[in-house]
């Protein structure tokens, strides 16, 4: 584990510390549900933190917002203090922050290279370029070079993705993220569909992209593995956030009871404006 | 790190790289070997049949179905699906065929108006799948009705024949003694096969058709680049359908029923898969040759042109089973 010396967290958190992502009072209503109700979120520099909460507490709206997936109603988004309004994934991508969805991160029939720089081919240089010829020697070093920076095996970078193990294929799927984002990773439900064995893979390259000094924003269920990864968490329920944790500090039991409101760590009524 | 999923030795490397390569080109390798020993087979049975007419002759025949199913298996690949091709085909042929007579347009002027007619149609049906999210089946089902329509508007039914000869060039004539259509089918296939291995677009083709979410929330275009590979395949199949009616010196109203039939064949024996992201333009050359091959064989040694409809079923059959069996066997390992 690195410490990447980022503190954040908790309730005594160090005021000239900016969050590098942040989301106050977040609304979000489809027709006369409210599936988020002034929700919170912050993430700083270098640091993992695990968003949980019991199904329908809002984690996955939040994550859609904070994606630019979908749009809240009310309250902001600021990237390193700056204002930021969202109006499609590729305005959060441009921001530097990049979204790994549980089922639908990669294209199974192309490689491991053309997945990396998918929608940001290298092209070639001078007139070739210029008609649209890809540069795929670029991409296959680059691709090799980035996934060797964040531990990912595979057996070759030019190996369909088809081919892969449901673990290579989500370390792919999370290197890429890795890769572009300037800012903040954000997983969703990462390692639900992996083995043991697997799962561990993901979990190291989360690490290594943390020592790199990305924050990453992790969806989970398993708090064990929450608590292992993870330097902070904060708990939903009912569209708000209603505790916040240091991993350390934490156990399953806090978590669980945070999740089904036996324990509150922050105030009623901050969220309520 | 752990290695224990990867491997390690360069033996194993290289079988890796085998048996990846082979399993990406199984459908393809199976194909072309089904076509090696049908040459053997028929050269062995009939005498005529290895000689430079009759492969010229073969390779003419093949042009328009080989030209056709390149723009085919551009759509294929996108898990989308053309059954318009004939209608369009025979629509761009007849339009190509009046300009001439009744506007004394030259035969490379009519083959412009040709391509732009099937490039508008293809753009119809590039927005109705892009745009307006219907089916492929059903977008191009619904050009394939309208499409036979005009062409009988347009005809009144009738052929349009009393063309001049410069018209059969692109059908009939000949270039250094290669026949021209020949020609055009190489062109066009070694352009779409660069275009797809080599180009942007071309990757965004497979991506699209693998996982079009995925080829979505990468920022690709993927309306506009959806809509770009029906304009373009349509524009292949205007000038297939001027090739075909410079073969016949007339357009013919009812020209291409059942051509979609021929062209989606010879894509899925060359590897395409239905289920998208999969398809590459030497196996549907190879698969349009062996349907050809087989035709023309069974003309060679006397069997019934019924027949040849039956062999070509149990192929289509073969190859698609081969196609989900492999399919089967790499999502196995995942």
């Amino acid at each position: 584990m690195s410490a990447a010396g980022v503190s954040g967290g908790g309730t005594g958190r160090d005021e000239e510390d900016r969050p590098v992502l942040e989301a106050h009072g977040i609304v979000k209503r489809f027709g006369h549900v409210e599936a988020l109700r002034g929700a919170d979120f912050a993430v700083h520099r270098g640091e993992v933190v695990a968003l949980i909460g019991d199904n329908g507490a809002g984690k996955s709206t939040l994550i859609k917002v904070l994606s630019g997936a979908q749009p809240q109603d009310e309250g902001e988004i600021l990237i390193d203090g700056r204002p930021e309004r969202f109006g499609s994934p590729v305005d959060a991508r441009r921001a530097g922050l990049e979204t790994v969805y549980q089922d639908l991160a990669v294209a199974d029939d192309l490689s491991v290279a053309a997945n990396l720089y998918l929608g940001r081919e290298i092209k070639r240089r001078g007139l070739p370029g210029l008609l649209g010829l890809l540069d795929k020697h670029a991409m296959r070093r680059g691709a090799a070079e980035a996934l060797e920076q964040l531990g990912v095996q595979v057996p070759r970078v030019t190996t369909p993705i088809a081919m892969l193990s449901g673990g290579q294929r989500q370390s792919v799927a999370v290197a890429r993220a890795v890769v572009w984002a300037t800012s903040v990773v954000i997983l969703d439900e990462p390692t639900a569909a992996l083995g043991v064995v697997q799962t561990q893979r993901v979990l190291e390259v989360i690490d290594r992209a943390r020592d790199a000094d990305m924050s990453v924003v992790l969806v989970s269920h398993n708090m064990p593995q929450v608590l292992e990864i993870a330097d902070r968490v904060e708990v939903m329920r009912l569209g708000r956030r209603t505790a916040r944790f240091r991993a350390a500090e934490a156990t399953t039991d806090d978590l669980v009871a945070a999740m089904t409101g036996a324990l509150v760590t922050e105030p009623e009524d901050s969220n309520l404006r | 790190m752990t290695g224990v999923e990867t491997t390690t030795g360069p033996r194993d490397r290289l079988s890796e790289w085998l048996r990846e390569r082979i399993s990406y080109a199984v459908s393809e390798f199976t194909a072309a070997t089904a076509l090696v020993v049908l040459f053997i087979a028929l050269s062995l049975a009939s005498p005529y049949f290895l000689t430079a007419d009759n492969l010229f002759n073969i390779g003419s025949q093949t042009a328009v179905i080989a030209i056709i199913a390149v723009a085919q298996t551009m759509i294929i690949i996108t898990k989308g699906i053309d059954l318009s091709v004939g209608s369009v085909a025979a629509l761009a042929g007849v339009v190509g065929a009046i300009v001439v007579r009744d506007l004394g347009f030259s035969v490379w002027e009519a083959t412009v108006v040709a391509i732009g007619v099937g490039a508008a149609a293809g753009l119809v049906n590039g927005l109705l799948v892009a745009m307006a999210h219907l089916p492929p089946f059903i977008a191009t089902l619904g050009m394939m009705s309208a499409g036979r329509g005009l062409v009988f508007i347009i005809t009144g039914a009738v052929g349009v024949y009393s063309l001049p000869k410069s018209f059969q060039l692109l059908g009939n004539g000949e270039i250094a003694g290669i026949p021209f259509a020949i020609v055009i089918t190489a062109v066009v296939a070694l352009g779409v096969a660069f275009l797809l291995s080599q180009s942007r677009f071309g990757q965004y083709v497979y991506a699209m058709g693998s996982n079009m979410e995925a080829a979505r929330r990468s920022g690709i275009a993927v309306r506009r680049n959806l809509t770009a590979v029906y304009v373009l395949a349509g524009a292949l199949v205007g000038l297939g359908g001027m090739v075909a009616t410079s073969r016949v010196a007339s357009g013919q109203p009812n020209y291409g029923i059942g051509l979609e039939l021929d062209v989606i064949a010879a894509a899925v024996i060359g590897g395409a898969s239905l289920f998208g992201g999969q398809g590459r333009i030497a196996g549907t050359l190879i698969g349009a040759f062996l349907i050809a091959v087989v035709r023309n064989g069974s003309v060679l040694l006397g069997i019934s042109i019924h027949y040849q409809q039956v062999i070509v079923g149990l192929i289509i059959w073969a190859a698609v089973y081969f196609d989900q069996f492999r399919r089967r066997r790499l999502e196995a390992r995942g």
